[in-house]
Order: structure tokens, then sequence, then C-alpha cells
């Protein structure tokens, strides 16, 4: 099933390379893949394309300070969580992040037991390392609670990558609405939504609700490391939230998730259970063509390349070649990727009755 | 509003009003956090909240200062999750004695405002963002009778609590309808140092006691008769 894609010309998006500064200045790619057409359009008219009865599903983690510096050449950046309180956590050599991941130094090999030291706070003891990937390691910090939060907040840096021309400060990484520090990366697609465009959805009748979804790392600069990516991710749905599925669903509403962190906690709270249901979980769920989303029906997300995980997931919503040609468009028209990029929402018949075909 | 489960938290904990507002609420059952400068203070706090059973966790941040804002509410999300309640106690008279505005420094003024105004925007801006998506929240500022008397000598300090009363106002217009109550709350004059440093030849006597003010304001918080926006007198407010 791969063998087509070196065939295939995979035109290539700018990187934004630092936070957007215009209010509402973000562009918005719209695909129906319905109508099999896309178009053009700027990201505070979403409400044009959301209909009343409709389901707006929003990631609220709030993204962690997740690079930690053990030694000049030693970096880490957490991963993931374990509900004992230990984290996964990847090591970076030589290098920082202006540095491409795939170009850093490989690092030092990490001993279970060995105690590294991050601040005059904060330390963590190395508990193990993954079997197959000595790069990737479980740690258990040396503070708890406040404690712990309190360093951890004074020690980290947001993780970033190469593309972008200056460090990033921690709000430059959280949505408007983030509450619990759960992401190690942000989880983006929420961040061109302000909130006169969100009132604005809600004043024409769309639902907002959320799930809590720990957005982990995107790239570690090793193969075989970025092939196992996403790792397993944690995610928390409540009560709220799936009694708005409920209500959206009964109503014949379509639900819509900003941000492929959502996509992956919606649909795999319902492939583990069946049903959605209000509760914490962990998803290894991976979409692709291949899969047919059972909740979700539209995506709010970035701009992502052909050959991404991100991508595959966006081909569970509409066909290859039809976003093989959007994405193509959009790097001629200028519209920029990751996480302080522009806009794309996939949602069959968005552009039904609107602009003619491109 | 029943307090139990619910995630607050209070800034100037360390002491006076902050302080009993923390105990009251960790009392009835919420998760609090208690943030203040005063390292020794604040824990000795926690320690005596968690001693009688109640959960709260110290956090020690100045309010003041802009790079505290995102860790603060980072890290109190992360102990107690989504915050339900939130105290703006925080405050700073400036220097004292008081003194008249032409012997005010703009530094000083300024500082006031960062303490006072700013600081409890820019926390409520990271904070409100989700109370608005979740459809619940309330926000109290603590205010005073300064900031509708213009007293001379008060004038930092004085305008600060007008500018946060008024603050109260827009937040309640435009999160009123999504479920965010906002409230400013004058507690009076109390027994505090705060109080002995603007004016020390009060008689304590004749000053309130600060537990008594927090069961006041708690007891506002559950009443329906007051108004999203609204500034409260908590001495003279009276249950139905």
């Amino acid at each position: 099933m791969n063998a087509p894609l070196s065939f295939e010309p995979s035109p290539r998006l700018a990187p934004a390379r630092s936070p957007r500064s215009g209010f509402q200045s973000g562009r918005l790619l719209v695909i129906d893949p319905k109508n099999a057409r896309f178009s053009d359009h700027g990201i505070a008219e979403l409400p044009r394309f959301l209909h009343r009865q409709d389901l707006l599903v929003l990631n609220d983690a709030a993204t962690l300070p997740a690079s930690l510096w053990a030694e000049p050449a030693l970096e880490l950046r957490l991963v993931a969580a374990e509900d004992d309180g230990s984290f996964w956590a990847i090591s970076f050599g030589s290098g920082d992040w202006r540095v491409r991941t795939e170009a850093r130094g490989t690092p030092r090999s990490l001993r279970s037991g060995e105690f590294l030291r991050f601040s005059a706070e904060l330390g963590a003891t190395i508990l193990e390392r993954d079997a197959r990937e000595p790069r990737l390691v479980r740690l258990r910090f040396s503070l708890t609670g406040a404690a712990l939060y309190q360093a951890l907040y004074a020690a980290g840096r947001p993780i970033q990558y190469a593309y972008l021309e200056r460090p990033l400060a921690l709000w430059d990484v959280q949505n408007g609405y983030a509450a619990r520090p759960v992401a190690f990366e942000p989880p983006s697609a929420g961040r061109p939504l302000t909130f006169a465009t969100l009132f604005e959805l809600e004043r024409s009748g769309v639902t907002l609700t959320r799930v809590t979804h720990a957005a982990g790392i995107s790239s570690s600069g090793s193969g075989s490391l970025d092939a196992r990516l996403p790792l397993p991710e944690r995610y928390e749905i409540g009560a709220d939230a799936s009694a708005a599925l409920a209500r959206t669903q009964k109503a014949g509403g379509r639900v819509i998730a900003a941000g492929t962190s959502v996509v992956r906690a919606l649909e795999g709270a319902v492939a583990a259970h069946g049903a959605l249901r209000a509760g914490t979980n962990v998803t290894d769920l991976l979409l692709s063509a291949q899969t047919r989303p059972r909740v979700v029906d539209g995506l709010l997300t970035g701009l992502h390349d052909a050959e991404t995980s991100h991508f595959a997931l966006m081909e569970a919503f509409a066909p290859r070649a039809l976003l093989l040609r959007a994405l193509a468009h959009a790097a001629r028209s200028g519209y920029v990727q990751h996480e302080f990029g522009d806009s794309c929402l996939v949602l069959a018949d968005a552009l039904g009755s609107l602009d003619p075909p491109v | 509003m029943k307090f139990t489960g619910q995630a607050a938290l209070v800034t100037g904990a360390s002491r006076g009003l902050g302080r009993a507002l923390s105990e009251q609420l960790a009392a009835a059952g919420a998760r609090v956090v208690a943030v203040a400068r005063a390292r020794e203070e604040l824990d000795a706090v926690v320690a005596g909240i968690r001693g009688r059973g109640g959960e709260a966790h110290a956090l020690s941040y100045d309010i003041a200062d802009k790079q505290a804002i995102y860790p603060l509410a980072g890290a109190a999300a992360a102990l107690v999750g989504p915050i339900d309640l939130l105290v703006h106690n925080a405050s700073s008279l400036g220097p004292t004695p008081l003194r008249l505005l032409l012997d005010t420094e703009c530094e000083d003024f300024s500082a006031v405002l960062e303490t006072n105004l700013l600081g409890p925007f820019r926390l409520s801006r990271v904070l409100g963002g989700s109370m608005a998506l979740r459809k619940r929240g309330n926000i109290v500022h603590v205010s005073s009778d300064a900031s509708v008397n213009a007293y001379p000598t008060w004038g930092a300090y004085s305008v600060s609590k007008a500018a946060l009363d008024h603050l109260t106002r827009l937040w309640a217009a435009e999160l009123g309808e999504r479920g965010v109550r906002v409230l400013s709350v004058d507690p009076g004059e109390m027994a505090t140092r705060m109080h002995a440093a603007a004016l020390p030849d009060a008689d304590p006597n004749t000053l309130a006691d600060p537990q008594a003010v927090a069961r006041q304001i708690l007891g506002l918080l559950n009443d329906p008769r007051i108004q999203n926006g609204a500034r409260v007198e908590a001495q003279t407010w009276r249950a139905a």
C-alpha cells in the first residue's frame, strides 16, 4: 500500500517560524470531501461552516515545559506520564532546539538507577530503559506535589524545533482555554481560535466541549523511535463531554474535532469501549485511510506534510488525492504549517453551497 | 455553590483574610491552592489545613511577576484540576506610611497596579478561558472601601481597587452568559497586618476578625440574590 507514495508530487509547506502576531490573522483551508473541493478562508470565518446542533470538541490540555537539561550534552524531553507518577522521557545529545533533531548528537547512555539533576531543586532517578530504544527511559522525579510542579516549571522549557526563530515562552504554547498541564507538546489546532470566534460559534448554536488529551512528542530524530510515535497517549473525557456528544448525536448534529489529539481520544474511546463514556484511559489508536471514524465527522487541524502521521489521520476523513491537491494548493499559496501555522477544516459538505471549486 | 470537591485558588494566602479563606474553603471540602510570596508562612498555613484533614497545596509565587502567571496556573491545575473558584486577595498598599499623590514615586504607583490590578487580570485571563469553556467558575476580587471613597494618601491602592471593581463588572459582562460569576467583595476593616501598616493607630478591638469576614464571604458566594458583577460589602451582608 505504500508503493505509490514515491511517485506522487510531495509539495512542501513552509513552517510558521514564530507565534502569530496578528489577531485572527490565521488562514483556513476548507476541504470538502463530499463535493471534492476546497477553498481559501480566514480562521475567523469558521462559524460559516459549522451549524446549529454541531459540536466542536477542543483539547483543553495545557502544555508542560517538558524539556529539561541534565548536562551540557544531555537533554531529556518528557513524552508520557504513567499512573504511578513516573514519566517516560527521550534523551537528546549535543546541540539544542536550534539543531534539527536528526542532527543532534547521540546522548550518552543512561543506566537504570542513575540520578540526574536538572536544577538545585529538581532531579530524577532513571527507573528503566526501553528494551529496543535506549534513548527512551522511564524516570521518577525527586519531588512530588506542589514542590515538583513549582520546580518543574522553574527548570523546564517548552519543547520546540529548529524551524522556529526564537526560544518559546511558556505562554507561547498554551491555548486560551487550557487547564490541566498534561500535554508535552502543544495541542495546536485550537491555537488560532480566538474567544471572539468561539463565542460566535456558541451564539450560532454550536456547542463547545472539551477532552483532555496528553499530546506527546512529534519527533525524536531517530527513525526507529519516530516510527513508534505517537506513543500511547492518556486522555480524559468528562461527563460534560460525553453528555454533549450524546445530545449532538441524538439531534443529528456533527462532531468536529479540533485537533488530531481529539480524534485520537474520541475514536480511541469508542474503539476500546464500543461507546463513548466518561473516564480516563490510554489510546494507541492510529487512524489512516483504512479507518472509518465512528464518532468524529470533521476535523479542524493544522496543515501537515504528506508523509506525517497527522496527514495519515486526515486520510480517515478525505481521499488522499483530494488532500494532496489541497496541500499542493496550500504550499503554492503560502500557507504555513506546524504549531503556529494556518488551519485546515476537513468536513463533508462544508462547501456544498459556497464557492465554486478551486 | 457547594465547596465540596471544588478546586479553589487563593492569592495572598499566607496571612489575614487569604489565610482565613484558604482554611475555611478547605474545611468546607474544597481542594485549595494557597499562593503567596512568603514560603515559610505559606507552608505553615498548608500544614495546618492538612493537619485538620483538609486538602491544600502551597505555591510560592509573586502575583505581580508576569513570568509567574503561567507556571502558577499550570502548577495549580496539575495539583487540583481546572480551577472553579479564584480569589484575588493578594494586595499591596505601596510604601507605608501612606503618602500624598504629590509625594508618591511613579515607580511605586506602577508596582501597586502590578500587584493589585495587572496580576489579577493576568491570572483571570489564564484561568477564565477554561471556566468559560466548562461553563462554571467563580472569580472574587477583594476590594476595599477605598475603591469608592477618595481618602487622601490612599492613592495607588485606592485607584487599583476602583479599577478592580470595574474589572469585575467587565468580566461579568463578557462571561456572565457562560456560567462564570465575578464579584467584588469589600471585606471592611479587619485586624490584619496590612491594616496595621496603613493605620497603625487604629484600635484592633474595633476591627473585624478575618475569620469572621471569611465566613461571610463563603456565605455570600452562595447568595443567588447577588447580581453577577456586583460589589458586595462582606460585613453587612446577611443571609436570606
